[in-house]
This record gives structure tokens, sequence and C-alpha cells, in this order.
């Protein structure tokens, strides 16, 4: 009798719920779990992906012209931004696995001030895009995709659209379709995670975690990681792809 | 407790392959490469870090076979989307049908 009332109190952490054994089991079945939805998103993200690869082999000449236009230094800085924010939230993880409370709440912090900087400098490209007119469609009223195209012989001006050999404008919006659904998508998931951050903020300064129960932060930690390997692909995709051929 | 704890070398040093990765990218896209490579390289490189963060970031070199076949079921399930359209657009012009 003694041994079988004293047995819960050995594993009778307060965020142990009923249905696991102990907090080894339960925490593998969350990191489980969340892999199962990290699949499903990549699936989503899948899509998007394939439609992309289709289009740019229909119109590569458009691809190349459209991706040209892009600012390369913002996206370059917002790939290093990101992956900053990937580091300090695997710090964050690293933290509150040893137990450290004021530096896993720095280090939650600065990702989350990192996720909105990449946010803030992504606002800003799509001004750009809005002030080129180069926002697809008719999104915005009054203002559809209606973009300057740099003639031969005139002087460069970085806010026109640059034409190569074979692109047209109609197959251009087709691009910036599919990049205002990608970033988009993308950022969309950006500010989820910059919300799932705030709540894991409050409950870390609330001294919720400790080595033995972390699982929300290793959890949100896997989704603000897959965030960053999406933008990872996007970064290239989507900036780099027509570089060699304007000075090729 | 049995979980594996990385340490901080280790995640300053993918952090710093992440930076590399990136700055290379950006170079090798000006770089004209024969036979339309570009895209092959910066795929490349894509891939290498995508990898190095799965493993390292999110611990899946130290996590359960269970995790492990989750990421492969995920490949896999891309691979038959990837494969199973191309195979239908890429070959349409293989033969030549009169439209209907």
């Amino acid at each position: 009798m003694a041994t079988e009332a004293t047995a819960p109190e050995i594993h009778g952490h307060r965020s142990l719920q009923h249905h696991f054994e102990n907090m080894e089991q339960q925490r593998e079945a969350g990191t489980l779990g969340m892999w199962v939805f990290l699949v499903t998103e990549i699936m989503f993200f899948g899509g998007m992906f394939l439609a992309y690869t289709l289009y740019r082999s229909l119109y590569p000449a458009a691809f190349a012209s459209a991706s040209n236009h892009l600012d390369i230094t913002l996206g370059a800085v917002n790939t290093g931004v990101l992956i900053l924010s990937s580091f300090t939230m695997a710090m964050a993880v690293y933290f509150t696995q040893i137990g450290k409370r004021r530096p896993q709440v720095l280090c939650l912090l600065l990702t989350l001030l990192l996720g909105l900087t990449f946010l803030g400098i992504k606002a800003v490209e799509y001004h750009d895009k809005y002030e080129d007119r180069l926002i697809p469609g008719r999104l915005i009223p009054g203002h559809s995709f209606n973009p300057q195209v740099q003639q031969e012989g005139q002087p460069v001006d970085p806010h026109k659209l640059h034409l190569l050999p074979g692109a047209t404008v109609e197959k251009v919006e087709m691009f910036y379709w599919i990049y205002f659904a990608m970033t988009g998508m993308h950022a969309l998931h950006m500010i989820i995670g910059a919300g799932l951050l705030t709540f894991l903020l409050i409950f870390s300064l609330k001294g919720r975690f400790d080595p033995e129960y972390h699982s929300p932060v290793e959890v949100i930690g896997l989704y603000w990681h897959f965030v960053d390997i999406v933008w990872i692909f996007l970064f290239p995709l989507l900036y780099l792809l027509g570089r060699h051929l304007e000075h090729g | 407790m049995s979980e594996h704890i990385v340490s901080v070398r280790v995640y300053i040093t993918i952090f710093l392959v992440l930076l590399g990765g990136t700055a290379l990218t950006v170079v090798a896209a000006f770089f004209d490469f024969p036979w339309q490579l570009n895209t092959i390289v910066a795929l490349t490189i894509a891939t290498i870090k995508a990898t190095f963060v799965v493993l390292y970031f999110m611990h899946v070199r130290y996590s359960s076979r269970l995790v492990w076949v989750i990421v492969a079921a995920a490949l896999f399930w891309m691979g038959i989307l990837f494969a199973l359209t191309f195979s239908d657009y890429l070959t349409r012009d293989w033969i030549s049908i009169q439209p209907y």
C-alpha cells in the first residue's frame, strides 16, 4: 500500500496530465504531435512551391525579370534576421532545459523582436511593390497591377520593370500572384508565431517552465524553425533566380 | 531525464553555417554557371541549410525513430506531389495529339 501511495509522488510534477505515465512520455507525445502537424504544414506550403515550379517552368523569362525587381538587400538581410531568430529560439530551448530563467526570458524576447523586425522589413518591401504598382490584379481598389516598363535606351530607373527577352507584363503578374501568396502566407505564419512567443514570454515570466516541463517552448520552437526553413527556400527561389541573366 | 541537450557550441556552429550559406547563395546567384545550373546550386545550398536546421535546431538528430519516420513521410509525400504533377506537365509535348 505504501509503495502505491508514493508512486504518484515520484512523477507527480504539477504539469503532468493524468493520461501520461510520466513527464518524459508526455514530452515525447507532444513533440511527436507537433511533427505530425508540421507534416501537414509542409504539404500546405508544398502545394504553393509546386505552383511556383510549374509556372516558372512555363514562363522562365518573365519570372527572372520579375524576380530581379525584388530588393535583394532587404531579402538577404531578412534571411539573416530570421536565421538569428532561429538561433535565439534554439538558445531559449537550451536555457529552459538547463533551468536558467533569466537568459530564457531574454532569448524569447529577442526571438520575438527579431520576428517583428522581419515583418517590418517585409512591410517596407510590400510598400515598395505597392508604389511600383506591382500588387497583382485588383486587390487594392483603384490601384490595379500596372507597372512601368523600362524601355530600351532610357536611363535606368529602379522603379521600372526591366523585361528580359521573351517576358511580358501579364506573365510578370503571374509571378507576383505567387510571390504575394507565398510570402503573405509565410508572413501570416510569422504573425501567429509572434503571438505564440508572446504567450511563451508571459508564462516564462511566471516561471511555468523548468527542465522537467518545457514542452511548449520546445514545440513552439519547432514551429518557429519550420517557418525559418520555408524562408530558406523562398529567398533563393523568389529573389535570386534571374540575377545572373541581368549581369551576364 | 533521458533528453539530449545540444551544447551551445553546436548551436553557434550551426548558426554560423547558416549565415555562411546565405552569403554563399547570394554570391552564387550573380555567377553565371554553365548549363543553367544556377537553380540547382541555389537549391542545393538551401537544402543543406534546411537539413542543418532540422537535425540540430529541431533536434531530429537526437529524436526517436518515430520522429525520423514522420519527417521521412513528409519528404516522401512531397516527392509524390512533384513527381506525379511533372510527369504530366513536362511530358505533354512528347507526343502530338490533335486538340479536341
